[in-house]
């Protein structure tokens, strides 16, 4: 028997190699696969519990806006205007719209339809348009969260918390069509609330804003100067070994921790107000420093060193070598670092809550010295409200977290894009 | 082998190099020269003239410590960490290697090309024009467009290139590339050029290209070439150096050292028994 050549050795093993590696891609596309599958779940559990609040009923009423029933005598009075009874001319719509209630019970069902938050909606109306006085309009006023969760969800299975009279009135209105749903404007223009169906996403949303503004306003720059400073200046020695050591823990230091060093430093010692984007963009850059450095640090070092060796030939000084050349490059890598960090700095709620951010505030802020809430802390404050309208408004609110970051990672995305050059 | 003296000291013997490494109005006077990357020694007590408008040839074997003798004219091994040099080294009066000397000057005074052509990721009119820019060397863009256009034509690049400056250096052929980085070398009108094995790199064409350049270029500039061929030694300089384990080991008129070689290992070397 002759001896087998080498091919033929080689042609033997070809099966078993093709299989071994068809198997290796296998087990990659199984990871993506169980991935896009959690992912997939996450998704479709949120959206399907959220999509709801970004819809509300409303309900048609003919309100006039009788001035004596609203006890205000003077129009032109702004207090006056504000601290009139809308309330009572809501009640007295709602009366005409149904004369056959009279009992006091069913009387007070009645006015429970409508929201209590309605009467700011006729407020507005009537700062906006002061002829509006003394005269009748049809009007949208928002439903009680009780009314509005029928409406969607109990109409066909049983929990509603609506008595039977309610869904009575709620069925009639239904069918004439002065009760409709709409979309939930006011979602997305007002701040926190105790009534779930005037409580909105944009006092968290400008609180995440501002936070995360001071945050990459300082964590950026003070990130990329230190990682500068350690890749380029630093000598090598115990030191630098010691900062490194050091910066490599931090990133790795249980976000909480920083919250408490936030409150014992930027409020107990320098006396800064609670609650405050400001402080919670402090906190927070320390807790992305660490990883902007570390990054930002693997970016210098991923410059060839031929470019800074052919500057410092020219007789480039070091800066003009950092500024001109080493950091044009690493700007993409840097940039990568801070998006992560930013990313992070976004979904964090831990140390904020130790600085007080998780105020129940209902103003929407102004600048980063108001008083604000961020979308995470609005996520949990409303995932903890018993009011079962409160349910979807939290998967809302998560959807416009992901959203929020998804606009944030985009444009950082462009934006590395533009800056990435190739050599 | 000699004992390695860590200390300078002027009356230090002048090592064993044989030939004539000591000229009259030298451009570069390098006495005494040691150089020790943390505790191991690249360089050996190694002193050397080099001429004005010299082309000095540095060969040896690999690890012979050429190039980090060569990095040493232009102070470029600072950026190395844990490399120390030690002797005089003068540049005309200057000292080269004193801790006060600014090496931003000493090196707009010594260019340098490297052995790999490292164009910047920039406009080829960037690359030639970031010198004199950094250096203040022009004050208009007219003039900044002259010192371009001549740097380029004095490295034979121009005619090539001229109408496509916007491209990036980086698109150019590798010959190209490091005529480009000469370009950008002569553009800040250095006096010497130090060149780490300029043409390793590139093809036999290329190199030639190159060669043709050094000739051109020694009429204006002092030139230290660092090689691998002992060819392209013998055809581009004046006077050669052998380097063997970091000693300078013979000095001589190129001539001389490739047709009579004073030492064994010089010998040896070129008629290809060690390298």
């Amino acid at each position: 028997m002759n001896k087998p050549t080498a091919i033929e050795l080689v042609n033997r093993n070809l099966g078993r190699r093709r299989r071994a590696e068809k198997r290796f891609k296998l087990y990659g596309i199984c990871s993506i696969a169980f991935g896009l599958l959690c992912l997939v779940v996450l998704f479709t559990d949120i959206v399907r519990n959220g999509v709801g609040a970004f819809t509300a009923h409303y309900l048609k009423i003919e309100v006039t806006f009788d001035p004596e029933r609203m006890a205000l005598q003077d129009i032109n009075d702004p207090m006056q205007v504000a601290l009139a009874d809308y309330d009572a001319i809501i009640r007295a719509a709602l009366l005409q719209r149904f004369p056959e209630v009279t009992e006091r019970k069913q009387r007070r069902e009645l006015f429970h339809l409508v929201s209590s938050g309605a009467g700011f909606g006729l407020q507005r109306m009537l700062e906006q348009e002061p002829r509006l006085l003394g005269k009748s309009r049809e009007v949208w006023v928002i439903a009680d969260d009780d009314v509005d969760l029928y409406a969607k969800y109990f109409r066909r299975a049983p929990g509603s918390r609506l008595s039977e009279q309610e869904i009575n009135w709620v069925e009639q209105l239904l069918a004439d069509g002065s009760l409709q749903k709409r979309f939930n404007r006011q979602f997305f223009t007002s701040g926190d609330s105790r009534e779930p169906e005037i409580a909105g996403i944009k006092g968290a949303l400008m609180g995440s804003l501002y936070t995360l503004l001071v945050t990459l306003l300082l964590s950026f720059p003070i990130g990329v100067a230190a990682a500068i400073y350690l890749e380029e200046y630093a000598p090598k020695n115990r030191w630098t070994d010691f900062i490194e050591v050091n910066i490599n823990n931090l990133a790795a230091v249980p976000s909480i921790i920083f919250g408490l060093l936030g409150l014992a430093i930027f409020i107990n010692l320098f006396a800064l107000p609670r609650s405050i984007p400001l402080v919670g963009g402090l906190v927070l850059t320390l807790m992305t420093l660490p990883t902007i450095i570390i990054s930002s640090r693997a970016a210098i070092k991923a410059v060839p060193p031929s470019i800074r060796e052919a500057a410092l030939g020219l007789g480039a000084s070091k800066m003009q070598v950092v500024l001109h050349h080493v950091l044009p490059l690493a700007l993409p890598g840097m940039l990568t670092g801070t998006i992560i960090g930013m990313a992070q700095a976004l979904g964090e709620t831990a140390p904020l809550l130790m600085i007080g951010m998780v105020a129940f505030i209902v103003d929407l802020p102004a600048n980063a010295m108001d008083p604000a809430t961020v979308l995470p802390v609005q996520i949990f404050l409303w995932a903890d409200s018993p009011e079962r309208a409160f349910t979807e408004r939290t998967s809302a609110a998560i959807m416009v977290l992901l959203a929020f970051l998804i606009v944030m990672n985009t444009l950082a995305v462009l934006l590395r894009r533009r800056l990435e050059r190739r050599w | 082998m000699t004992v390695v003296e860590q200390t300078v000291v002027e009356s230090r013997p002048m090592g064993d190099t044989i030939g004539i490494p000591f000229i009259d109005n030298a451009k570069f006077s390098l006495r005494n020269v040691d150089v020790f990357y943390s505790d191991k020694q690249a360089i050996f007590n190694v002193s050397l003239d080099i001429g004005k408008n010299e082309v000095m040839a540095m060969i040896g074997p690999s690890g012979c410590g050429k190039s980090t003798f060569l990095r040493c004219f232009n102070r470029m091994n600072d950026t190395i960490a844990g490399c120390r040099v030690s002797g005089s080294l003068k540049l005309e009066e200057q000292e080269i290697n004193h801790p006060k000397t600014d090496v931003v000057p000493l090196r707009a005074r010594v260019g340098m090309v490297f052995q790999k052509p490292n164009p910047f990721p920039k406009t080829i009119y960037e690359n030639v024009a970031y010198g004199p820019r950094i250096h203040g060397l022009v004050s208009k863009r007219i003039e900044l467009d002259e010192v371009v256009e001549t740097s380029l034509q004095r490295a034979g690049l121009w005619d090539e290139v001229k109408d496509r400056l916007d491209a990036p250096g980086t698109s150019l052929s590798g010959g190209q590339q490091q005529r480009l980085c000469i370009a950008r070398t002569i553009a800040v009108s250095p006096e010497v050029i130090l060149m780490d094995e300029p043409c390793s790199a590139l093809d036999p064409i290329a190199t030639a290209r190159i060669e043709e350049l050094i000739a051109e270029l020694s009429e204006n500039y002092t030139i230290v070439i660092v090689t691998h061929s002992m060819q392209q030694a013998a055809r581009v300089s004046n006077r050669t150096a052998y380097f063997h384990l970091g000693k300078l080991i013979e000095v001589n008129d190129t001539e001389k050292v490739f047709t009579n070689p004073g030492h064994q290992l010089t010998e040896a070397y070129i008629t290809g028994r060690i390298g």
